[in-house]
């Protein structure tokens, strides 16, 4: 066989936008192109949504607000919870099957691989969080107030994504396997239900209600609430939750790939 | 690049990696010049893929110190990413992508524009004759191409020095032709190549530096003549008719050497190093008369680099007073076992 001749070599590093955009097409990609995954998470998102709203709903008591009301709002703001597991596994598989090995050897900055990721999730998370506001409207819920307070609450809820979407980040990571990063994305399923998102928090025992009230999903949800019918109650302890998770976790991930 | 004055490729002084209780690399010494492809051999859990991962900077040294064409790989990390290329042990290629987006989006990563993405994507395709494939998604690349793929990613940035870990494990022999031959072309070109292997025959075709390490240290380093050369035994080889006389043959080659015998896979060969060369051969060809055994072929030849391995690496002494046909050992663990 004759000699391989090589392409020029590259004059420089690739810039930070650059490098994330590349990791971030290919996160995209990835996703539009598995049917299980961009088809499968909206199938599954309308059938939880679905299950509570006719199955469960009927036996939760919230009162003068009709249920519809009080669940579909929560349930936009706090779905990437459960379709976030699929970002942990994807994270852990990228690592394991030397995905992330190869990344790693390029001279690309750490921080563009958080923001790539980050930035395609977060994407694919706005994605679910429309299509699930769409089955809302579709199983009864009305916007309690004007469209703007409609739209303002549907903001939080994205800037929520972009928060969820770093702590997976952060779980895949450190997960020793992609099995283990499902796994470990059932903790966000306690955050999800022992909150005021699908029951009122006074109905839980006595014992339970201080998690419920001071974890972060309680105040999160109850802001998306809030600004639907107008007012900024807990918007912005929900504001200081979210800051708080991304200041914390994006460095940790960022170490994380520092130091794998 | 290459000049008497231009560091050494890789320049390792007891390199040491320690995961929880279990010492990787245990004090690896190791200098390689430059314009040479070296290969990096021995059995599973030798410290080769942690000593290629050190190399990429994906592995912290816990001591000792590393450098790679005179950058260290701690305090240098940017300018040793910046020269090597490295395809790993699992092709890691984007299986929804197409070969020809998989090559596009690492050239942009090693830092190459649009144009120059395409341009290097291309020629890569072009010349690991992927041009058939690169348009599917690579889901469907038999193991081969998707290799060939990976290796491919790992060339779009010209890298200086390119890192191969265990690039054929797992292909059939039509794959593991193909790699060989993508490698065997990009030496020709100069450039620098670090492969790891536990296949010694792929050492052999290959390089023309080999390492052995065993436990995270050099066992012996050189040429594979130098090497085969080394151990300063020949071996007697024996080829025989039928397969129900291979036990006996190795019972009387045991018994003269004093050492294992082997029985060759796919061969009616055995064969056993022999420490008195020539009069050994004489006494193993008498008592194979008095036994009455008819073989085909006998003879002193020089070891094979699977020889030299598993005397390098202890794998290769077994109790000589075992009773039986000799155990089939090459690339497995061998019959001492515990190695790996």
């Amino acid at each position: 066989m004759t000699a391989i001749e090589l392409p020029a070599r590259p004059g420089r590093t690739p810039g930070l936008t650059t490098a994330a955009g590349q990791v971030a097409l290919r996160a995209l990609r990835k996703y539009l192109r598995t049917p299980g995954l961009c088809v499968m998470g909206v199938v599954q998102s309308a059938l939880f949504l679905f299950s509570f709203r006719y199955v469960f709903g009927g036996a939760i008591h919230t009162g003068a607000t009709r249920y519809v009301d009080f669940l579909v709002p929560a349930y936009v703001a706090s779905i990437v919870l459960f379709t976030g597991g699929g970002i942990a596994v994807a994270v852990a598989t990228d690592k394991a099957e030397g995905f992330t090995d190869r990344l790693l050897s390029l001279p690309v900055s750490r921080y563009a691989l958080v923001l790539g990721r980050t930035a395609a999730d977060s994407t694919t998370n706005v994605w679910s969080i429309l299509t699930t506001a769409a089955f809302g409207f579709l199983f009864g819920f009305r916007l309690p107030g004007s469209w703007q307070d409609g739209l303002a609450a549907l903001s939080l809820c994205v800037a929520y994504a972009v928060v969820f979407t770093v702590v997976f980040v952060v779980m895949g990571l450190y997960a020793p396997s992609a099995q283990a990063a499902q796994g470990m994305s059932l903790i966000a399923f306690v955050f999800a239900f022992i909150s005021s998102a699908y029951v009122p928090a006074t109905s839980m025992p006595g014992w339970l209600q201080p998690f419920a009230k001071y974890q972060p999903i309680t105040p999160m949800v109850d802001a998306v609430r809030s600004l639907l019918g107008g007012s900024t109650s807990d918007v912005g302890l929900a504001l200081a939750w979210s800051a708080a998770l991304v200041v914390v976790l994006a460095p940790v991930a960022v170490i994380r790939y520092r130091r794998p | 690049m290459t000049s008497p004055a231009s560091p050494p490729l890789i320049d390792a002084h007891e390199l040491t990696v320690r995961f929880g209780t279990v010492t990787a690399l245990d004090g690896l010494e190791l200098t390689a010049q430059p314009g040479r492809v070296l290969a990096v051999l021995g059995p599973n859990g030798a410290g080769k893929t942690t000593f290629v991962r050190c190399v990429a900077t994906l592995v912290r040294p816990d001591g000792g110190r590393l450098r790679v064409r005179g950058h260290d790989v701690v305090r240098e990390a940017a300018s040793v990413r910046r020269d090597i290329g490295l395809a790993g042990q699992f092709a890691a290629v984007e299986p929804t992508m197409t070969g020809r987006e998989n090559l596009e989006m690492t050239a942009r990563l090693f830092g190459h524009g649009r144009s120059a993405a395409r341009r290097a994507a291309a020629s890569v395709i072009d010349q690991l004759r992927l041009a058939d494939v690169a348009d599917r998604r690579t889901a469907g690349y038999s193991g081969g191409q998707r290799r060939r793929l990976d290796l491919g990613a790992s060339l779009v940035g010209s890298p200086r020095l390119l890192l191969l870990d265990e690039p054929t494990t797992g292909l059939d022999p039509v794959g593991r032709s193909e790699v060989w031959d993508a490698v065997r072309a990009l030496a020709a070109t100069g450039t620098d190549i670090l492969l790891t292997t536990h296949y010694l025959e792929e050492a052999d075709e290959l390089a023309d530096h080999v390492v052995v390490i065993d436990h995270g240290r050099v066992m012996a380093a050189g040429p594979p003549n130098e090497l085969k050369a080394s151990i300063g035994q020949d071996v007697i080889d024996v080829a025989v008719g039928s397969p129900e006389l291979l036990p006996a043959v190795a019972r009387i080659l045991e018994h003269v050497t004093a050492g294992p015998a082997r029985l060759q896979p796919g061969r009616q060969h055995v064969t056993a190093l022999a420490p008195g060369g020539p009069d050994q051969l004489a006494v193993v060809i008498g008592r194979l008369g008095d036994a009455s055994i008819a073989v085909d072929e006998i003879g002193l030849r020089r070891p094979s680099l699977d020889e030299v391995f598993l005397v390098l690496t202890g794998t290769g002494r077994v109790d000589s007073k075992r009773a039986g046909p000799a155990m089939p050992s090459l690339t497995a663990a061998g019959p001492a076992g515990g190695s790996s």
